[in-house]
């Protein structure tokens, strides 16, 4: 299948306040969000980021749809490099490229009402007038709210979550864009609300044939979502595999942890101890070598000289560790 | 039982008339037990914890119904005084029980000596000790909030809470902005000190993986009302109201082999103007046209205290099998979204 994004080596370090003594030394800290990190979203693929806060999942989202720049490495998007984009280039990337927001009780402006706020992407891509309220009834349409006079004069406080949440996602789709970005879509959602909007999200990446990034802390919720999962640990990929594969038969130490962490709902569950303990370390500094190395009870001599890379262990299927996981 | 709560009403006043927030919803807590208070927003679970607390926002006000703490009927005068010693606190946001411009310590002490009348030195002895107590290093009292992981706060918010030696804690959603693995370590440690202190405890969240991790009898809320309340293991696998059964299809199991989740449709209905009847009847597959009139009370229908309220309950073996099927709550999503 043919690549969509592609990312290589990419690093990303924000830059924090000097202190005196750095300043003398001639030192330049910086949080290390994202270390070296390389993958392709195939066209028609939906990836699911998973990572703890502080993993580098939501800066890389950021990176995808160019809203930073990375310090190193290179994206690009149906071939083209992200960094060389500018002008009329930009504005078809920015059309083509969309982020669905967190929290929809944030996302939309509370004074605008909801049809301004689904035509707003259209304004903004210089699309003429006439046709926004027949892109606005068509983007309603997939996300089902069939009903539009009912919603097109409403203000986001008259409306309920999940269907807040179905405009949020109807204006990142008005533009018909190919890729995606999903950050925590629905966590601000109650559960019984949740399932429909995932479902939705499904539909939509199908019928139309969108490319699409899931980021998010929930392992058990991109189950739902996405057929690959990208485990991440202090700005590394840890792991890339088959969703299942990986909420199965997790091989990355990490991995392990984190699924053996999720509790699930029956009361008969492993409550064994986790095997590992203590916190991230600070990405200011991050362990040299494997950066999960001074969790992991496996580690060994070589991970801390040595940095693992991604090596492949089956079809699809991607492991950065020293140990034989196969 | 620690704790009753019988027939509780709390109304809030706003400019829209009066919110039935909790809306004659009983339960207990049985002594040494940890019981899980769960719902989705607005089903009232935290305005029911604040209302045993007594620190109901200005424009609530206990409109019903009777809390029991120890055989003794409290209000929200008595409650005050039951604070900290009997009762105690755990918020989602151990931002918000911290001071940001006082040491952790510092904190801890205060409480120690200004609502424990310990001694300084006592005080600084047993905020050593608590911090043990929680698996927090002695040398971290010295620290501010901001220089903890959330995890951290989230520990030192329970040392608070446990400070002065309460029988029973309340802990509203106190590991859902955490992290997974850091979020296991502070159920664990729950567990642990539950165990060692003999506390009872009510944990309320949203989150039923977690209850069903942690706790030993659950109650579920909808709109207002108790639903569904008995031991996790009894209501998880043999769940006896509709809500409890959707409420499971749609949770998301890591270990499950469906791989489709069933939302129920529609949303809970305005508690300002509540339908007649049972208030799940709106979105229930399985209502009846009595539901919309007439609602069911609190029966046992299993063993062990397992209790529903819905006027099927004699037929929810039946109803299980049929809320198993994705199908099934098809239907009502159709005819709710439309």
């Amino acid at each position: 299948m043919a690549t969509l994004v592609e990312l290589r080596d990419v690093v990303k370090h924000f830059p924090v306040a000097r202190s005196l003594g750095e300043v003398v030394r001639g030192e330049h800290p910086a949080v290390h969000a994202l270390d070296g990190v390389s993958f392709d979203v195939g066209s028609g693929d939906a990836v699911a980021i998973v990572g703890e806060s502080g993993c580098g999942k939501t800066t890389l989202g950021r990176l995808m749809l160019k809203l930073v720049e990375p310090t190193a490495g290179s994206i690009a998007f149906d071939g083209a490099p992200l960094a060389g984009l500018a002008g009329e280039g930009l504005r078809a990337f920015r059309r083509q490229a969309q982020l669905v927001f967190q929290n929809p009780f944030d996302a939309l402006n509370p004074r605008f009402t909801i049809y301004r706020a689904v035509a707003e992407p259209l304004l903004n891509a210089g699309i003429d007038k006439a046709e926004h309220l027949d892109r606005v009834a068509a983007a309603f349409r997939r996300v089902h709210l069939p009903d539009l006079d009912r919603y097109l004069d409403k203000y986001p406080h008259q409306l309920s979550g999940g269907q807040l949440q179905r405009v949020v996602l109807a204006r990142a789709l008005v533009l018909a864009p190919r890729f995606l970005v999903a950050d925590e879509p629905v966590s601000m959602l109650d559960v019984s609300v949740r399932a429909g909007i995932l479902a939705l999200m499904r539909e939509v990446r199908d019928t139309m044939g969108l490319s699409a990034v899931y980021i998010s802390h929930d392992l058990a919720l991109v189950r739902y979502l996405c057929e690959r999962t990208l485990v991440m640990y202090l700005g590394c990929i840890v792991e890339d595999g088959p969703t299942e594969e990986i909420v199965r038969r997790p091989r990355h130490p990490y991995s392990q942890a984190l699924v053996a962490a999720v509790p699930v709902p029956d009361a008969d569950q492993s409550r064994a101890p986790l095997p590992i303990s203590g916190n991230v370390p600070d990405a200011r500094e991050p362990p040299s070598g494997c950066r999960f190395r001074d969790r992991c009870p496996r580690a060994m001599a070589r991970c801390a000289e040595e940095t693992p890379v991604l090596r492949s262990i089956a079809d699809g299927h991607r492991v950065a560790c020293h140990l034989d996981l196969a | 039982m620690i704790l009753e709560v019988d027939g509780l009403k709390i109304h809030y006043s706003t400019r829209a008339g009066a919110v039935r927030a909790v809306d004659g919803a009983s339960f207990a807590v049985p002594q040494g037990r940890i019981v899980g208070l769960v719902g989705e927003s607005g089903c009232g679970k935290t305005t029911a914890v604040r209302a045993i607390m007594g620190v109901l926002a200005e424009n609530g006000r206990r409109a019903g119904g009777r809390v029991v703490f120890k055989g003794q009927a409290i209000d929200e005068a008595t409650t005050r005084k039951l604070l900290w010693r009997d009762i105690a606190y755990v918020p989602q946001s151990a931002m918000s029980s911290l001071d940001p411009v006082y040491t952790v310590g510092a904190q801890l002490v205060e409480v120690l000596t200004k609502r424990g009348n310990a001694s300084r030195s006592a005080a600084r002895a047993r905020a050593a000790e608590l911090f043990d107590l929680v698996g927090l290093s002695e040398s971290r009292l010295a620290d501010y909030p901001h220089q903890f992981s959330g995890g951290m706060r989230q520990r030192a918010a329970i040392a608070m809470a446990l400070a002065l030696k309460p029988s029973l804690l309340l802990a509203d959603e106190p590991v859902t902005a955490l992290d997974v693995i850091v979020q296991r370590q502070i159920l664990d440690m729950l567990r642990t000190l539950q165990q060692r202190l003999r506390l009872s405890m009510v944990l309320v969240t949203h989150d039923i993986s977690v209850v069903a991790y942690l706790c030993d009898d659950v109650v579920v809320m909808y709109a207002g009302q108790v639903i569904e309340s008995g031991p996790v293991r009894e209501v998880l696998a043999r769940p006896r109201h509709p809500y409890t059964m959707g409420l499971r299809n749609a949770f998301p199991d890591l270990m499950s082999d469906a791989l489709e989740l069933v939302p129920i449709g529609g949303s809970p209905p305005d508690l300002s103007d509540p339908p007649p009847g049972c208030r799940f009847a709106p979105r229930c597959p399985f209502v009846l046209a009595a539901c919309t009139t007439s609602a069911a009370l609190m029966a046992g229908g299993g063993k062990q205290a397992h209790a529903s309220a819905c006027l099927r309950d004699d037929e929810a073996l039946s109803l299980r099998k049929a809320a198993m099927d994705p199908a099934t709550w098809q239907r009502s999503s159709n005819f709710a979204m439309s």
